[in-house]
């Protein structure tokens, strides 16, 4: 079970060119902001917004081809949705919903209305079969949507921010019966979000999108060691740059120079975690060779951490213990000397 | 001022009020309410009393007899009141509405009308009754539909009409469309449609005769002109005029 | 808050706009002859009258659901030149004085119309003085409530539902049937309410174009209308069936007009 799909097409504001590649038992996260494409991507693979260029393939069978004109309309698709809003048919019970997918597709009301109460019982929402979708909580709604999809056996399964919608306590319960559904799903799975716990609790591999392009691939480990967009490092935390890297010295855009320590030359990414960031009131002495001053811009106390923002020759994000902040009367606007060590800058090519 | 004729049918004409010699000349609006087939002919009388009495002027009215009456009863503004039968005209006596007692100043025949050319070959009343052939007439309370039924059961001919028209009028331009092949209306109808429509002639023996009253009603302000307006239906110029329209003499 | 008093002008003004819809209401209720109206109702003519103009009216609406449906869709839903033309012309009949359009309807669909020329010389079908014949001047009036009413809402229901469908595998007709007219059957009933009570009403077209014969085509504001010359009384009954009739459905509306729709 593989989806290949080459998509390129221009959709109001969103110019999008991706390329994705998704084998047989592996969950798939398509990771970005808002506006970056994921939903549309989802359409399209879906046949709901025609391609510019390109081709859908779904175990070898092309779905559709920009080139050849082959269209599969989307009915015709062996694809399941579980949509954001979920979109359960109001003026149908919950059984029926289920059901839904199999009628349409020429199974009789009896088998069909069978199928839809086993798969019920399967997500754990069978004793309210006979309600109407408004009389049930967002979690069971997402259950329903998810057994509506399941129920017709696709090949395809596309879950659009399926915990979006829901609120903190409903999330963490149903992301983990979502693994486990999607654990025994057998089929291609593609998950949209824009929350990195859910890419990260749900997928094993993560594609990360901005602005209508793919701009990273790969476990979440890999992702967050090696971040290579503002947007993944901010969501990871790190402090990240670009530049160009000669014998232990990076230039940084600006002229700013890191010290690093490595080989590396060329064009490369540079990160620096917040906890090797030190803190000081004076000018520090000692092997750390970044050294420079700044203004804490920002504080913010995060559990029992906090982390400063400090504006010097290159911003920078610095964890702490609020102790630390106390012993040294640091407050927002404060006058700060920070350190780093060239170890501690990790680079690899951009 | 001229005498009212108090005989209910009155065959005699009487003079105009001008040659009587009355001391003012007559003058206002007046309002008249005509039954649809006099249409045409009472728009020249008036135009003939105007040129006389210029000061007079006319307002018509012309609907199916007994739209008028239910006007009239309504309280509608009417100063004369000239009916195609004396049920209706009776009617308005009763309500005690008119003002002195009607004069006949006309009478009227039936006559079969058809579109031009007579293409459906319509040669009398018992061809309306033959399949194929829509006839339609104006409604049983009108008296030109009353007296058409008369007519068809004199002849012994059995036919109902797909339509029953408010007034002779409707029937006329239904044929002059072409969605009906024949109705029965008054010769007059005939008349005045011209090229428009052709006639068949109904023969006197199963053929009825409409009286026409006419009467000043009591809402009018301006019973001067009213009468001297009746009195000019009723003169030899008057009939003349309805004579030439088709009307039979009073 | 302090609840909104009515400045005095307004106060007078709006109450005489109440009064002048008010009054003749009441007038006709007030005058009509109770103790007789049972008699004036089971009549012959009125029954035969009542009869027929539900039997047209009836008729009309379901012409109108079979062709005005498929007609809002396509407004609502497909892009097409003159679109606007096309849609300003079927909405007519709202404001065109109803005996144009009966005239209209004759020059169409009269023995010498365009259409109805053809059907009697090859058929030797005519339909004035038909009830097919008051049931076109019916439609012909009543079918654009439907349509503009369908229409709106088509074009606000939310349309993700037939995505929705359309990923189960649900084809064109599947989508329509099950998930699109369930979603707007409020408009739909509302629609075909609003156009079944216009049919009901409709004189001017029908007595042009139809003609008038008890039975066949005097349907009941025809009757009311002739009626008033030969016998008052029993108008008044038949008005105020009619006026029952309409606030009737003006009631079952109400929170569409009250706008929680």
């Amino acid at each position: 079970m593989t989806l290949e799909a080459t998509v390129a097409l221009s959709l109001g504001g969103l110019d999008l060119d991706v390329d994705l590649s998704i084998p047989d038992g592996e969950v798939v996260a398509l990771l970005g902001p808002n506006g970056a494409g994921k939903t549309t991507l989802l359409k399209a693979v879906a046949g709901l917004v025609p391609l510019g260029r390109g081709h859908v393939r779904l175990d070898g069978v092309v779905l559709e081809d920009a080139v050849s004109e082959r269209y599969a309309p989307t009915e015709r698709r062996p694809i399941g949705v579980v949509f954001q809003d979920y979109l359960l048919f109001p003026h149908m019970t919950v059984r029926d919903n289920v059901a839904f997918g199999l009628t349409s597709r020429g199974k009789g009301s009896r088998e069909a209305r069978a199928t839809a109460m086993d798969w019920l019982e399967r997500v754990g929402v069978a004793a309210h079969a006979q309600s109407r979708p408004a009389q049930l909580s967002g979690g069971e709604k997402q259950r329903v949507a998810l057994a509506r999809a399941l129920a017709t056996n696709p090949r395809l399964l596309l879950l659009d921010e399926p915990l979006a919608a829901l609120d903190v306590t409903a999330r963490t319960e149903v992301r983990r019966d979502l693994k486990r559904h999607l654990s025994s799903f057998r089929g291609t799975r593609l998950i949209i979000t824009h929350d990195p716990l859910e890419a990260v609790a749900l997928a094993d591999r993560l594609v990360v999108m901005e602005r209508g392009r793919i701009v990273q691939s790969g476990t979440p480990a890999e992702i967050a060691e090696h971040p290579r967009s503002s947007y993944v490092a901010d969501l990871v935390g790190v402090n990240l740059f670009r530049g160009e890297a000669d014998h232990g010295s990076v230039k940084v855009a600006g002229g700013q120079a890191l010290a690093a320590a490595g080989a590396a030359t060329g064009d490369v990414f540079a990160v620096i975690h917040p906890r090797a960031v030190a803190l000081h009131r004076h000018m520090p002495e000692g092997s750390p060779r970044n050294v420079w001053a700044g203004r804490a811009d920002a504080i913010e106390l995060i559990g029992d951490r906090a982390r400063v923002r400090v504006l010097g020759r290159l911003p920078l994000v610095a964890e702490v213990t609020p102790a630390a902040l106390t012993d040294l009367k640091l407050v927002e606007g404060s006058e700060v000397w920070i350190s780093f060590k060239a170890t501690d800058v990790s680079i690899y090519p951009a | 001022m001229v005498a009212v004729s108090l005989a209910a049918v009155a065959c005699g004409s009487t003079t105009p009020a001008a040659s009587q010699g009355s001391p003012q000349p007559l003058s206002g609006t007046l309002s008249l309410f005509a039954a649809a087939s006099l249409t045409d002919s009472f728009k020249a009388l008036g135009a003939s009393f105007h040129q006389q009495y210029p000061s007079v002027q006319f307002q018509y009215n012309f609907e199916g007899t007994p739209t008028l009456v239910a006007q009239i009863e309504q309280g509608a503004p009417a100063d004369v009141f000239a009916s195609a039968d004396t049920a209706n005209m009776s009617k308005v006596q009763s309500d005690g509405l008119a003002a002195g007692s009607p004069k006949i100043f006309a009478h009227n025949q039936l006559e079969i009308v058809v579109a031009p050319g007579n293409p459906k070959g319509i040669s009398g009343l018992q061809d309306l009754a033959r399949p194929g052939v829509i006839y339609i007439s104006a409604g049983p309370t009108v008296p030109a539909g009353k007296y058409a039924a008369q007519a068809l059961a004199k002849a012994g001919v059995q036919v109902t009409p797909k339509s029953l028209e408010t007034d002779v009028k409707s029937v006329i331009s239904k044929i002059e469309l072409g969605e009906a092949d024949a109705g029965i209306v008054y010769t007059t109808d005939v008349k005045a449609a011209g090229s428009r429509v052709s006639g068949v002639l109904i023969p006197a023996s199963d053929n009825v005769v409409a009286d026409y009253p006419i009467v000043t009603l009591k809402s009018s302000s301006n019973a001067a002109a009213d009468e001297g307006f009746i009195s000019f239906v009723t003169s030899a110029q008057g009939q003349a005029v309805l004579e030439s329209f088709g009307f039979l003499p009073a | 808050m302090r609840p909104e008093r009515v400045p005095v002008v307004i106060g007078v003004l709006a109450a005489m706009g109440a009064a002048f819809f008010i009054v003749p209401l009441v007038g006709l209720v007030v005058r009509t002859p109770w103790s007789d109206a049972l008699a004036q109702l089971t009549a012959p003519e009125t029954v035969e009258a009542l009869r027929l103009s539900l039997v047209a009216s009836f008729s009309a609406t379901a012409i109108a659901l079979l062709l005005g449906v498929p007609l809002a869709w396509v407004y609502a839903r497909i892009e097409f030149p003159g679109r606007s033309l096309l849609r300003a012309m079927t909405t007519l009949p709202m404001v065109l004085p109803p005996v144009v359009g009966g005239i209209a309807l004759l020059l169409a669909f009269g023995r010498r119309g365009l259409v109805g020329g053809w059907l009697d010389s090859t058929f030797g079908i005519t339909i004035p003085f038909t009830t097919l014949g008051a049931v076109m001047a019916e439609t012909f009036v009543a079918m654009p409530f439907l349509v503009l009413t369908v229409e709106a809402g088509l074009r606000s229901m939310d349309r993700r539902y037939e995505e929705a469908a359309r990923t189960l595998g649900a084809n064109r007709w599947t989508v329509f049937s099950r998930v699109t007219i369930p979603l707007i059957a409020p408009s739909l009933l509302a629609g075909a309410a609003l156009c079944w009570a216009r049919a009901l009403g409709e004189f001017g077209a029908t007595i042009t174009f139809a003609g008038n014969f008890p039975g066949v085509t005097q349907t009941m504001p025809l009757a009311v209308y002739l009626l008033l010359e030969t016998n008052p009384e029993a108008s008044f009954v038949l008005s105020l069936v009619l006026l029952c009739v309409s606030v009737g459905v003006l009631v079952s509306l109400r929170h569409r007009w009250l706008g929680s729709a």
